[in-house]
Formats: C-alpha cells, sequence, structure tokens
C-alpha cells in the first residue's frame, strides 16, 4: 500500500481542504461533495486526510469498528477476548458498480458452504463505521445504491434482513463525493445529505501548477524523504483538529448567530432546516478550529457558500452558480 | 527528426519500457491491421476485455473447486500488480473505468495499455487521463513484407532534470489548453525516459520536445497561437512576464505533432463529456425489480445466490450423496450443479429524444415558445430521472446537439443557443431520430419520440429543396419509426394547427398535440400518459 499524499502539502483548494477539516472537527456537519474537473486533487485529499486523522480506538475483531466490548460484534458471536487496539481512522471506497451485498454485508457464503456455518459477512458500512465512506463520480452511482446510503445516513444504522439474516449495526460515517457535473446531475435528496459542498477547478495561475506538479513529482520520486519533509505541518494540523474538537462544546453560539443564520436560509429559500443546522454547526467547528470562544459572523460568513450552495430551491437547469447567490444573500443579509 | 513514420510510435514504446509505472501506459486508437497486431505483440501484455467481473479482477472464491475440496479455494485476480492491456476500451462501462482507475492510484495496476477500435466514442477520459501516451495509427501502413520490430531493451537509469523544465512544461501545456496536472507530470516523466533512452544524463531540450510532442500534443484542446506577443488572454494575465525561448520552443514541438483533425475531436470531447450516466444506468436485471423464477448457475460478482432454492435443489440428493461419500462431514451435501441464482425484473430507463424544428417557418412563429415547452420537458425529464436527447433540424440535415444524457444543463445550454432559420430537413431529423432510438433500445433504455414540428418538410435528405422528394421520403421514415414501435409524441408549432404534422402523427402511429392550445403544464402531463413506456 503506497503512503498517501500530505494533506498540508495539496496547493490551494483551501474550500476544500477547509471543508473537509471541519468534518473532522465535528463529524455531525455531514458529508463533503467535491464536484470539479478531472486532476484537480479530489481523491488525494480525501486520502490524504484521512492519513492525517488521529487513529481511533476500536474491539479487535469487530467487524464495525466498536469502541466499546460490550457491543462489539464478531463475524457472528462477540469476539473472545475482546481488547482494544488502535487503528487509522477508516476511508472505505465505494466503487460504482458495488452490490448491494458489498456495500451491507450479506451472508458469508464461503463459510454457509464449506463449513455449514451461518455466518456475515460485514459490508463497506460496517467498515466505514466512526470514518469516511468516499464515493468518486457520486453522481453515477445507480439509484438502487443511493437509497440504501440514504437509509443509513439518516439513521445511523445499517439493518441486514436478507436470507435468513438478521442483523443491525451502527454505521455513522461521513459520506465524502466527488464526481465532475458535467457527467450528469446528482439526485436531490442524496445531494442534501451532504453537509457541505465545494467546486473546485484547476488553478488559473502558472505558478500555482508548477507548485501542484512539482511537489507530486518530488512525492512520486522520493515519497519517504517528501513525507518526511512535510510531517510537521500534518502533525500540527492534526493537533489543531484535535484541539479543535475539544474546544468544540465550550465554543458558544449566541442567539445573533442563530438568528443569522435562519435569516440567510429564509432569505435563500432554502428547504428545510437541515441549512440552518449545518450553516450553524460549521460555523462552530470553524470558531473551534481558529481558537475563538464565540461563534461570530465571520465565521458563519467564511462557511455560508459550502453549507448552502447545494441547498438552495433551484431551477434543476439553472446553470449560474448557485455559489454567486449564495455570495449575494450573505452580502444582503450580513452586510 | 527523421522523417519515417513511425518514430512517434516506436519513440513511445521505447519510453513506455524504460518507465512503465511512472508513465502510466498507452492509449492506442487503431483499427484491425498488422501493424497493430505488431504493436501488441511488441508490448505482450495480458489482455483483459471491457466485460471482466470484480471477480476475475480482484480474485474471489472458486465456488467449483470449493465445493469439491470442501475448502475454501481462492482464485487469483488480475490487479496484482502486472501491466494490463484493455481490449475494445471504449466499451468500457464507468464502472470498471472507475475502478480500473482507482487501482492506476492505488499502484495495483502500474501500466494500462487501452486498445481503442478508433470508433466515434473512445476510452472513458478517467483512464485516457492516467496514461501518457496517446497514440493513434491512422494513416500509419506497414510496407508490404516488412517484419517491424517494436520491442526495445534500454536499461533504466538516472536523469538530472533542469528545474526550468517543469515550468517549461506547464506553461507550454496551460497554452494548449490541457487542464489535468497529470499531463505536465507524464510530460516530464517522458521527458526522463527521453534522455535514458538517448543515454543522456540530463535532460536536454530535445527530451522536452519529444515529450511535448508525444504527451501534451495529443490532448491539446486549444491551438497555441502563432504569435509570441499574443498569448490567450485567460493566461495573459497570469503568466509571470513574457514566454521565454524553452516553452515557446515547446509549444512549437507540440505544434507540429498536432492532430490534424483537433477541431473534430474537440467536439468530440465535448460530446463525450456530455454522456455520462447513459451507460452507467444500463441495468444488469439481477439485483432488484420483480422477482423472477431462479435460474441454475455458478455465482460471480454481481448474481446473488438464492439460498432456499439452491437448498430445495439439493434435499431430494441428500441420502443418495451420503451414500455415495459417507466420510463427508458436511450437515448438507451441496453439488455445483444444485446452485440457484436469484433473478430479478427490472424497468428500464426512459429516453425522450426531442426533435425541434428550428426552421425558418417555425422561427418566425414560435420557435421561443417550442423551446420553452422543451425546457419544461426537460425539468420534468429531470424529476423522473429520465435521459434525453435533443436533435435539431434546420437547413440542410438534422443535427444531433445532445447525445442521450442525464446531464439536463447541457441540454439547457444548446438549446439556449439553437438559432432558427432555413428550411426544414423533417426527413433527415427522422432519420436520425430513428438512429438514435434504435441505438439506445440497443443499450437497453425505452425511448420515446418528440418530434416539435409545423409538419411542413421541404428539404429532402440529400440537402435539395425538392418538396415531393421531401414528403415521400418523411413518410416513408414516419413509416419505419412507426414500425419500431416506440411511442411517439408530434407537437404541433405551427401557430394554427396544420393538417401536415396531424398526419405526420397518423404515420408515426403516435399522439398529436397542438401547440396552441397546450400549455406548460398540460404539454407536461400529455408526454407522461403518451409515452408512458
Amino acid at each position: 500500500m503506497t503512503q498517501p499524499f500530505p494533506f498540508s502539502a495539496i496547493v490551494g483548494q483551501d474550500e476544500m481542504k477547509r471543508a473537509l477539516i471541519l468534518t473532522a472537527i465535528d463529524p455531525r456537519i455531514g458529508g463533503v461533495l467535491v464536484f470539479g474537473d478531472r486532476g484537480t486533487g479530489k481523491s488525494t485529499a480525501v486520502r490524504a486526510l484521512a492519513a492525517l486523522l488521529p487513529p481511533i480506538e476500536a474491539v479487535e475483531n469487530c467487524v464495525y469498528n466498536s469502541s466499546d466490548v460490550k457491543t462489539a460484534r464478531g463475524l457472528w458471536d462477540a469476539p473472545k477476548d475482546a481488547k482494544l487496539v488502535s487503528r487509522p481512522t477508516p476511508v472505505i471506497d465505494l466503487p460504482l458498480g458495488a452490490t448491494e451485498d458489498r456495500v451491507v454485508g450479506a451472508l458469508d457464503i464461503e463459510r454457509a458452504l464449506t463449513k455449514g456455518e451461518k455466518a456475515f459477512e460485514p459490508g463497506l458500512l460496517a467498515r466505514a463505521h466512526r470514518g469516511y465512506l468516499y464515493i468518486d463520480e457520486v453522481n453515477l452511482l445507480e439509484d438502487h445504491l443511493v437509497d440504501l446510503l440514504l437509509d443509513a445516513a439518516a439513521s445511523g444504522e445499517n439493518v441486514v434482513e436478507r436470507e435468513g439474516l438478521s442483523i443491525r449495526h451502527p454505521a455513522r460515517f461521513v459520506l465524502v463525493g466527488s464526481g465532475n457535473p458535467e457527467e450528469g446531475e446528482l439526485r436531490p435528496q442524496l445531494l442534501d445529505r451532504f453537509g457541505l459542498s465545494v467546486d473546485v477547478s484547476s488553478p488559473a495561475d502558472v505558478a500555482t501548477r508548477v507548485e501542484v506538479v512539482k511537489r507530486r513529482d518530488a512525492y512520486e520520486n522520493d515519497t519517504a524523504a517528501f513525507l518526511k519533509r512535510w510531517r510537521a505541518a500534518d502533525t500540527k494540523l492534526r493537533k489543531a483538529i484535535l484541539a479543535a474538537r475539544d474546544r468544540l462544546a465550550e465554543v458558544a453560539t449566541p442567539d445573533e448567530t442563530l438568528e443569522d443564520c435562519a435569516a440567510l436560509c429564509l432569505a435563500l429559500g432554502s428547504d428545510g432546516v437541515r441549512g440552518e443546522l449545518v450553516l450553524v454547526r460549521a460555523a462552530r467547528a470553524l470558531a473551534a478550529h481558529e481558537g475563538a470562544e464565540t461563534v461570530t459572523r465571520a465565521h458563519v460568513r467564511t462557511v455560508a457558500p459550502s453549507a448552502l450552495r447545494h441547498r438552495l430551491r433551484r431551477d434543476p437547469l439553472d446553470e449560474a452558480g448557485s455559489g454567486a447567490r449564495v455570495a449575494r444573500a450573505v452580502e444582503e443579509v450580513l452586510g | 527528426m527523421t522523417t519515417d513514420p513511425f518514430t512517434p510510435l516506436r519513440t513511445a514504446l521505447a519510453l513506455l519500457s524504460i518507465d512503465p509505472a511512472g508513465l502510466g501506459g498507452l492509449w492506442l486508437r487503431a483499427r484491425h491491421s498488422p501493424l497493430r497486431s505488431a504493436v501488441i505483440d511488441a508490448l505482450a501484455l495480458r489482455r483483459m476485455p471491457p466485460t471482466v467481473d470484480d471477480e476475475q479482477l480482484f480474485g474471489g472464491l472458486d465456488v467449483a473447486a470449493t465445493l469439491a475440496g470442501s475448502k475454501p479455494v481462492r482464485r487469483q485476480g488480475l490487479l496484482d500488480g502486472t501491466p494490463l492491456m484493455l481490449t475494445m476500451a471504449e466499451r468500457t462501462p464507468p464502472a470498471l473505468a472507475g475502478r480500473l482507475a482507482a487501482a492506476m492510484d492505488a499502484g495495483t495496476l502500474p501500466t494500462l495499455v487501452l486498445l481503442d477500435e478508433g470508433e466515434e466514442d473512445g476510452a472513458p477520459a478517467a483512464l485516457t487521463d492516467r496514461v501518457a501516451f496517446h497514440l493513434s495509427l491512422d494513416g500509419l501502413r506497414l510496407p508490404p513484407g516488412v517484419e517491424p520490430d517494436f520491442s526495445s531493451s534500454v536499461t533504466p537509469g538516472e536523469v538530472e532534470t533542469p528545474p526550468a523544465a517543469l515550468e517549461a512544461l506547464t506553461i507550454t501545456a496551460a497554452r494548449l489548453g490541457i487542464d489535468s496536472p497529470r499531463a505536465v507530470l507524464f510530460a516530464l516523466r517522458a521527458a526522463r525516459a527521453h534522455a535514458i533512452h538517448a543515454g543522456r544524463a540530463t535532460v536536454t531540450d530535445d527530451d522536452m520536445a519529444a515529450a511535448a510532442a508525444l504527451v501534451l500534443a495529443p490532448r491539446a484542446m486549444i491551438v497555441p497561437d502563432e504569435q509570441v506577443d499574443a498569448p490567450p488572454p485567460e493566461q495573459a494575465e497570469n503568466r509571470p512576464g513574457e514566454a521565454t525561448a524553452p516553452e515557446e520552443m515547446l509549444v512549437e514541438a507540440a505544434r507540429a505533432a498536432l492532430p490534424p483533425d483537433l477541431a473534430e475531436r474537440m467536439a468530440l470531447a465535448r460530446r463525450r463529456a456530455a454522456k455520462g450516466s447513459g451507460a452507467g444506468a444500463r441495468r444488469h436485471g439481477n439485483r432488484r425489480g420483480r422477482p423472477l423464477a431462479p435460474r441454475p448457475g455458478t455465482p460471480r460478482s454481481g448474481d446473488r445466490l438464492d439460498l432456499i432454492a439452491t437448498l430445495r435443489a439439493a434435499a431430494p440428493w441428500q441420502r443418495l450423496r451420503r451414500t455415495a461419500s459417507p466420510d463427508d462431514t458436511r450437515p448438507v451435501l451441496i453439488a455445483r450443479e444444485d446452485l440457484r441464482l436469484k433473478r430479478f425484473e427490472d424497468r428500464s430507463d426512459r429516453l425522450l429524444v426531442f426533435a425541434v424544428d428550428a426552421s425558418g417557418s417555425t422561427a418566425l412563429a414560435r420557435l421561443a415558445e417550442a423551446k420553452g415547452a422543451v425546457e419544461l420537458l426537460l425539468a420534468a425529464a429531470y424529476a423522473k430521472r429520465d435521459h434525453v436527447a435533443l436533435i435539431a433540424f434546420r437547413g440542410k440535415e438534422a443535427e444531433m446537439l445532445l447525445p442521450p444524457t442525464r446531464a439536463l444543463v447541457q441540454a439547457k445550454r444548446r438549446l439556449a443557443v439553437l438559432p432558427g432559420g432555413g428550411g426544414t430537413p423533417l426527413a433527415s431529423a427522422l432519420a436520425l431520430a430513428h438512429e438514435t432510438l434504435d441505438a439506445a433500445e440497443r443499450r437497453g433504455l425505452s425511448p420515446g419520440l418528440v418530434l416539435m414540428t409545423d409538419g411542413k418538410g421541404n428539404v429532402a435528405l440529400d440537402g435539395g429543396t425538392d418538396r415531393a422528394a421531401a414528403t415521400a421520403e418523411t413518410e416513408r421514415l414516419a413509416r419505419t419509426v412507426a414500425a419500431t414501435g416506440h411511442p411517439a409524441l408530434v407537437v404541433d408549432t405551427a401557430s394554427r394547427p396544420q393538417p401536415g404534422a396531424r398526419q405526420l402523427a397518423q404515420l408515426l402511429e403516435g399522439e398529436y398535440l397542438p401547440l396552441p392550445r397546450a400549455d406548460a403544464t398540460r404539454l407536461a402531463s400529455t408526454i407522461t400518459t403518451a409515452l408512458a413506456p
């Protein structure tokens, strides 16, 4: 397995990086949707984030990374001599053509046939618990898989009822999707599930491009040296994320901020209150990240485009950048 | 540089053999020919068809061997770190492309050679972006009796790269309109490999020129400006100072290698980008939908074993088998022929083919209204997850504005800029519509046709303005379309309902709806009922 590219070494793409860091600070923000051209570092950033995040404590042999020995589950029974081990934060890839069995888990046919035993073969949702589920080309995902993901993401639980199996296990994960909007639309129901959404594009100036290629080339020529060079920056970021997590509960959210968020969502006519919730959470996570004690209007302003861009009640054929509409509303409402 | 037409091919293959993993591979567009065979032989790679399934790719349980041996027998997958050749790459489904791309990123597939038959649709962009060389063998032919040798044996080594090389290649890529940073990386690697190939210890201008010609030129999206002091405006403001000599030389090298049909290719690339989920939505019919009776078979990836049916099939044989093998301790003795697979019947996706009359007669009266109506229908299509295709006809012949896609923004964009005026090549529109409907059906979609016209066709298939011939052809083609049995709807866009359009609807055995009386919502609901699959 090759070492992922260091997160700190990614050139530019600040909005994408910020969105990923915010969900690492507060997973309740929901997922991140990254839309943009090929080769803009979408997958690189997601994989880099996984390497950056602190390891999680999980029960050894537990199929869904449980942190509690009492609720851990082995392939079928509770694992024997359960003990906690440290594991890297899971980042699970969901390939486009994955079967339902691979996603939710199914009867382990191998064991059923060879040993005559009934055993559960965990799926990707189990493995992604407490981590990230990454879908590249998410807009091309088949509808029935989208339904499964929506169910699991909404309930935080995966329910398997098939082939004589009846199993439920928690499945709370941050959904990260990337894709190219030119290739097809994303279903609105799924769009709404993503907490934050960012648009990325190829850097326009030559200096940045040269830097992108230079770093990538250095990374591929001598991975170890490159990682070493960036380790300090990554460690600093990891500590900042951990510190922000600790601080998160203490960050005060004044009523004015809530009113700002509500007014903003009202002005944009976004459906439901998920927009407000995400906006408040993201602003709070940003405040924690910056070491502020209270959420301020500036925090809301910074995260508003990512939090609201994909929630506008829009004409599906409207091609005007919704980011611009959000920016305008921010200007009008927050001054 | 020599004038040997095989030089680029020869060089690319040599460079690839020097740094196979760094360069990612090769996209070879060619029809069957002795030359193609010679290249394939020289590459000598394991071949893989686009129908390869997950089990073959990643390895898996060999069910038959497992049952026979009573212990799990695993099969090795294709993605085990060896280079592969993907044949008929133009038929790669998006899911496979996604998996191979992920494997290339992860290093389990270091080198991939894409073999493309050179048909209209090329290999998926996710894969072509990840291989350094794009080569076409069009126009190259082996002289009779010549056995070319494309094999190469150069030992990889270390080379120095001057720091300016990277910048020069980046600027060159920007001037050719190449966005993906991967291209520049590949060019850099190719330059290094070229230096090794030439036995140099440092990358020189020659190496970079060869890299620009081999890697950057085939990816060019714009033809670089001739003048040094007039770079494309979008780059002008960002460029640090004037272009310096090296990248000017590289642009020159790339320009020399630019394919002559660049404009066509650019159009093709755009069309391909718009294709999107069309192929992705193909239904395999074995995962969801109405259950059908199970069938015997060996489960491979994508199939689901019907456990109950399998046990039911095995049950009658238990006593016999137990007697035959008394030592077997398995509680149930299942043999390969007992295995039953689940099957489901699924409705395929719908495709609405819109054929919009943009001729002079319509343009004057109601092109804007027709556009509005189509937009409304597109919104309805979006809600129902339908695919749409857009055909416009005016002047000499009909034109496919948008091949079947779900990217509705594209449809709207194309429609908005559609000009009006000229004759009415109705016959040509019907011919193109028929082709589209037919192709869609073969891909497993349920197509339907919405024809928006006043029915006054006056341009024949050959582009001539022979009204009689045009009418005869229209009638013939309308019958042909009707014979396919796809639902059709004619929306009459004339200011007053015309007998022509109504007649056309009859010939198509479809519905007729005059636009004057059709308000927006009524139109949408009529389409829904008229074209229900």
